[in-house]
């Protein structure tokens, strides 16, 4: 079964992509900000992340870019959420080495559909 | 378990966040510049918006993305948190928390008061409406066909992007073929393990409208090159036709029935890449010096070569290597460094043109073609002057008088084209005109009067215009001011000479001449094969090089009395250097020939060894060895050993001489 984490500060989201990826036979991790999500990443092996950009402690840019110093995780999958209004964010996210991105708001099956499309 | 409440969690988050933003915005109000407070707080709007759009809070989502993008200006710095600002801010907070709440009890028209006084507090400032997705432009029914050409970023591996993925989504899209694309593949020492290299050409067929094509690249199709052209009809597999390469530009020769404005056309292209290059300047000595000091180097490294080929120590070889790569890359690079746009000199030209015209009284056209060929500085330099004496010729006696060529049936207006393209090692520079062509009768009948030529001696075309270059040589009836002395094509050939160079002469009677010549890229440096010839060493520069055959047994006693070798099918006359050079040791069992060529002519020059290709740096030969036309120049060798570089333009001749003299004896002898 793959493993996606979920890092966002936002309870709501966390909840909804965590129901939304249980339900079509994912197993979920959560964290609440980037420095989160990198010691859960690295407590044990995941195979795709779905990240927040605007979190407090550690933002999503900086989190990206930590998780592609880790050799375990070049090439894994990191999709981050973004609005329509964010413009810019979305070139900085990918220069951190993200893979893609979801904009906000979106339904659960736009979710499933791009996690279909970089996790295959 | 039930579906958790969404709702009711947003609410509890919303709580959370909005107390969040009143604590930053009361701070604030206390110290206006804290960066991080104006962060939290612009960060609870954020999420509330986010959240809030997501969960059915259409209301709240709406307001909050109009605060937000007031408070953003506050972020950016533009906007003082003023007290007045945080005022209007603390009653839009209150506004969400009823719109979370109960959105019932909203005041209708509140929330856009709040965003006015907002907007007002912020000054005016641009609120970018959310952007609504372009909709796809209807498509036509019925599947079509695409050629999609796919070339990923370098990186994409890295960042999670699975490029099989990708190809798989456009196989759902409908039956497609495709292939990779290997040519960008560097080799093994420059490859990084993670980079993707390939590149994929796919021929897809399907329903789908090509937006469908593109968002199956959405995520990478800012960093990458993806093509994506409709094939004619939906036949599926017929990739289209690569696109034919640009004729290249005729040059020399070309009648001049060539479309004048495609000409210019192609001048003022050439004439804005010479001109849009930014440079430095540097001293001239600077770049002599530097260039000076390569040769050295080139020579000095030849020696390491040498002593590391003798060596047994792999360290020393693959040191020796590794200055032997780098000392080729520091040549290039210098060389590179000298060579200059010919447009510079091109330019020149112009008011030449317009006096002489002026002068003489004919319309003259000038069209200036590969202004953006680059040659050697030194090069550029001494060209100046063959240059003004051909155009000089061209106008005054290329071209007729503007009654001539009305009655002739030409446009009154004479052109002249200075055209300078590369060929191989060489740089060709031509001037031509649209005149009336040279006058074989009145050369010949000129030289037999100077006694240059015994009446009735046949010669090709080509011999009979080499009369053009003999010192004090001139047909024109008048000597006119400009040209017509017979003092200018001698110095134009010898100038030419010095720059290892050649001058071409065709012409076509009633259309035009054309003079070319053909310059060697640099002075400096060459690549050269080196050759033995008894027991002294000799460079021949590699450009003039078609081949290197073995002298069979079968050729050497045939060719008694008549030098010809047999290349496939054409016979090329050829010179034995050892009886040129008069070496008397023993010859090599197996003697070689190299073939040179000099512009369509072709010689085999027999050696005894072939020894191999050699970086050579020209020194030239002393003043008094200025009467030797078999050799161009001298170079060092990296046993501090001299070997001399063979002229070929000087040999070609001699050959072809050689071969003439013995067709008129075979003749005789018939």
């Amino acid at each position: 079964m793959k493993t996606i984490l979920t890092v966002d500060d936002s309870a709501s989201i966390r909840q909804m992509v965590k129901l939304t990826l249980t339900t079509a036979g994912y197993q979920v991790v959560e964290a609440g900000n980037g420095a989160e999500g990198l010691s859960a990443a690295q407590a044990s092996p995941v195979n795709m992340i779905v990240t927040d950009l605007n979190m407090p402690v550690m933002d999503g840019f900086a989190f990206i870019r930590a998780m592609r110093k880790l050799p375990a995780y070049k090439g894994v999958p990191i999709i981050f959420l973004t609005t329509e209004s964010d413009g810019g964010m979305k070139q900085q996210a990918k220069e951190a080495g993200a893979t893609g991105w979801i904009t906000k708001p979106f339904q659960q099956d736009q979710l499933l559909a791009v996690i279909k499309k970089v996790l295959g | 378990m039930g579906t958790p409440d969404f709702a009711e969690t947003f609410r509890q988050e919303a709580q959370e966040l909005l107390e969040q933003l009143e604590q930053a915005l009361l701070d604030l109000e206390r110290t206006p510049d804290d960066h991080e407070l104006i962060d939290s707080a612009f960060r609870a709007l954020h999420t509330i918006k986010g959240s809030g759009a997501m969960f059915g809070f259409q209301n709240v989502a709406a307001f909050t993305h109009g605060f937000e993008t007031a408070f953003d200006q506050v972020r950016k710095g533009s906007v003082p948190s003023s007290r007045e600002l945080i005022a209007v801010a603390l009653a839009a907070k209150d506004h969400i928390r009823v719109l979370v709440d109960e959105p019932e009890a909203a005041e209708a028209g509140r929330g856009g008061a709040i965003l006015d006084a907002l907007r007002q507090a912020v000054g005016p400032a641009a609120d970018p409406a959310p952007k609504e997705a372009a909709a796809d432009p209807a498509t036509g029914a019925g599947p079509a066909t695409w050629h999609l050409r796919i070339r990923l970023g370098q990186d994409v591996l890295v960042n999670g992007t699975n490029p099989l993925l990708l190809l798989d989504e456009l196989r759902s899209l409908g039956p497609c073929q495709g292939a990779a694309v290997t040519d960008a593949i560097p080799t093994l020492e420059e490859m990084e393990g993670e980079g993707c290299y390939l590149g994929w050409d796919v021929v897809l067929t399907t329903e789908h409208p090509r937006s469908a094509i593109e968002e199956v690249f959405m995520f990478v199709i800012d960093d990458m090159d993806l093509a994506i052209e409709r094939v004619g009809a939906a036949e599926g597999g017929a990739a289209p036709v690569p696109a034919a390469h640009p004729a290249s530009s005729n040059g020399e020769g070309a009648p001049p029935a060539g479309d004048p404005p495609a000409v210019k056309h192609e001048a003022e292209a050439g004439h804005g890449a010479a001109k849009t290059t930014a440079s430095l300047r540097v001293q001239a000595e600077r770049l002599d010096e530097l260039m000076d000091r390569v040769g050295e180097l080139v020579i000095a490294q030849a020696r390491l070569t040498q002593l590391a080929a003798s060596s047994t120590d792999t360290h020393i070889k693959s040191v020796a290597e590794d200055i032997e790569r780098l000392t080729a890359g520091l040549r290039d690079t210098t060389m590179g460094i000298r060579m200059v746009p010919i447009g510079s000199l091109f330019g020149r030209f112009r008011r030449l043109v317009h006096d002489l015209s002026r002068d003489l009284g004919k319309q003259v056209e000038l069209a200036t073609i590969g202004e953006e060929t680059e040659l050697d500085k030194t090069m550029i330099e001494r060209l100046a002057d063959p240059l003004v004496h051909l155009i000089r010729n061209a106008i005054d006696h290329g071209l007729e008088d503007p009654q001539s060529r009305a009655a002739a049936g030409k446009q009154e207006t004479g052109r002249i084209r200075l055209i300078a393209r590369h060929a191989g090692a060489e740089v060709l520079v031509t001037v031509s005109d649209d005149g009336r062509g040279l006058d074989g009768e009145r050369i010949r009948a000129k030289a037999e009067e100077l006694g240059l030529l015994a009446p009735g001696t046949a010669l090709t075309d080509a011999e009979l215009y080499q009369f053009l270059f003999h010192p004090g040589f001139s047909t024109a009836h008048e000597i006119s001011a400009v040209s017509g002395r017979g003092v200018g094509m001698d110095v134009v050939k010898r100038t030419i000479e010095t720059l290892r160079g050649a001058i071409d002469i065709a012409t076509t009677p009633g259309q035009g001449t054309q003079v070319t010549l053909r310059l060697p890229l640099t002075l400096a440096i060459i690549e050269g094969l080196l050759v033995r010839i008894g027991e002294g060493r000799y460079a021949i520069p590699l450009s003039a090089i078609e081949e290197c055959v073995e002298l069979s047994a079968a050729d050497d006693t045939r060719s008694e009395g008549r030098s010809f070798l047999n290349i496939r099918g054409d016979l090329v006359p050829f010179l034995r250097l050892r009886e040129l050079f008069e070496t008397d040791t023993a010859p090599d069992p197996y003697q070689k020939v190299v073939i040179v060529s000099s512009g369509d002519l072709r010689v085999g020059l027999v050696v005894d060894q072939i020894i191999g290709s050699h970086q050579t740096v020209i020194k030239s030969l002393s003043k008094l060895h200025a009467d030797v036309d078999t050799f161009s120049g001298a170079t060092i060798l990296g046993d501090g050993t001299v070997a001399l570089i063979l002229d070929i333009g000087h040999l070609v001749e001699r050959g072809q001489a050689r071969e003439e003299k013995l067709k008129a004896r075979q003749v005789e002898a018939v």
